[in-house]
């Protein structure tokens, strides 16, 4: 396996231990409802800094239930990963197609200064 | 997490709103002006939307035992500068306010500038910061080093402002304003930490890729400056 793809697998795995230690350990088990929304729990601090508080303004829609609303955030997902992956695809492609590209910047564009290119201590900003 | 439909004084969400609109407005001429003048970066500018979409649409388990959500935001900071991502950052938040019953229209003002102006800022600067601290160092070290940073900061710094206007709102009865910031500091920030290494993690990983598949494009958004980089990785294989 490549040294690159192995370092990209370890990134994946991180962040899927970073997610799945704190269920594992149980470190929600001390609360009344374990793993609720960090938002929930800012409007039960509202609350008790300031009891006479009423939300003066409530959403225009709601989803009628949890599962709804686990199923529009997963839309909302699908849609980012949609994106991401076909731009991800496309590029791929191109530089398939294009192979004596791909040392070369992007077919797609005008490319940059060979001048700046070949600058390694250029600014990287625009 | 934003702050939820209705829970901010009126005043407070007002003040939030007029603070945010010009860098919407500001940002909206930039993004015009990039489609237009740039039209080979638009897929890469929809996908660095898209890559916000997704990551705030994922709440995420974190140490405090409660969860919260990534913002996505430090990418498009990072590839297209923090304007772009100010009008980016609030479709998104649009959407969860809309539909999700997420966030919410009077509180968009103050989780645009949270999400949308200051987290991508903070994470801008510091990508800048790390980048010309190391980048003399030669290799792709520097690159995810700073991408790492930038996305971090761009997520951690967008809940500690979230806390900073709950607290100026609802200052603690009996320690007032220090008291509040502890307060939703320890709900908001203490939870987004490891999130933070998380999406910075995830957006080192997407410039990882994006350097194999589309090095011309980080060429041409300056991310990358000479070829150097991708040719000792691929010696290295």
């Amino acid at each position: 396996m490549k040294r690159s793809t192995k370092i990209n697998l370890l990134i994946v795995l991180a962040v899927v231990l970073l997610a799945a230690l704190p269920v594992v350990f149980g470190m929600g088990d001390d609360k009344d409802e374990p793993f609720a929304g960090a938002d929930t729990q800012a409007e039960t601090a509202i609350t008790e800094n300031d009891p006479d508080y009423k939300p003066w303004f409530s959403p225009l829609y709601e989803p009628p239930s949890g599962e709804i609303e686990s199923g529009l955030f997963a839309l909302q997902a699908a849609l980012g990963a949609g994106v991401v992956g076909y731009m991800f695809g496309v590029k791929r492609t191109r530089r398939k197609l294009a192979p004596e590209a791909s040392d070369t910047p992007d077919e797609s564009g005008p490319g940059p200064d060979p001048a700046t290119a070949e600058d390694p201590v250029s600014a990287p900003g625009r | 997490m934003h702050i939820a439909e209705g829970y901010l004084p009126w005043e407070h969400a007002a003040a939030w709103g007029v603070a945010s609109a010009p860098f919407v407005v500001h940002g909206a001429r930039a993004l015009t002006r990039e489609v237009r003048d740039r039209p080979e970066n638009t897929l890469l500018l929809g996908a660095s939307g898209a890559f916000s979409f997704v990551l705030s649409a994922l709440k995420i388990p974190s140490v405090t035992g409660s969860c919260s959500h990534p913002t996505g935001t430090g990418l498009g900071a990072v590839l297209f500068r923090p304007p772009i991502m100010a009008v980016l950052g609030t479709i998104t938040l649009l959407f969860q306010a809309l539909l999700l019953a997420h966030g919410g229209l009077t509180t968009l003002g103050a989780n645009v500038f949270s999400m949308a102006i200051v987290g991508p800022w903070a994470g801008y600067g510091a990508y800048r910061l790390t980048r010309s601290l190391l980048d003399r160092r030669g290799g792709t070290m520097p690159l995810d080093v700073a991408v790492f940073a930038g996305a971090f900061v761009a997520d951690l710094s967008t809940y500690c402002v979230t806390s900073v206007q709950l607290a100026l709102a609802f200052p603690d009865p009996d320690s007032g304003f220090p008291g509040a910031l502890a307060k939703f500091g320890g709900i908001f920030s203490l939870t987004q930490i490891p999130l933070a290494i998380s999406e910075g993690l995830l957006t080192v990983l997407v410039v990882r890729l994006l350097r194999q598949s589309s090095r011309g494009d980080l060429i041409r958004l300056g991310v990358l400056t000479d070829a150097r980089p991708v040719r000792e990785e691929e010696k290295s294989k």
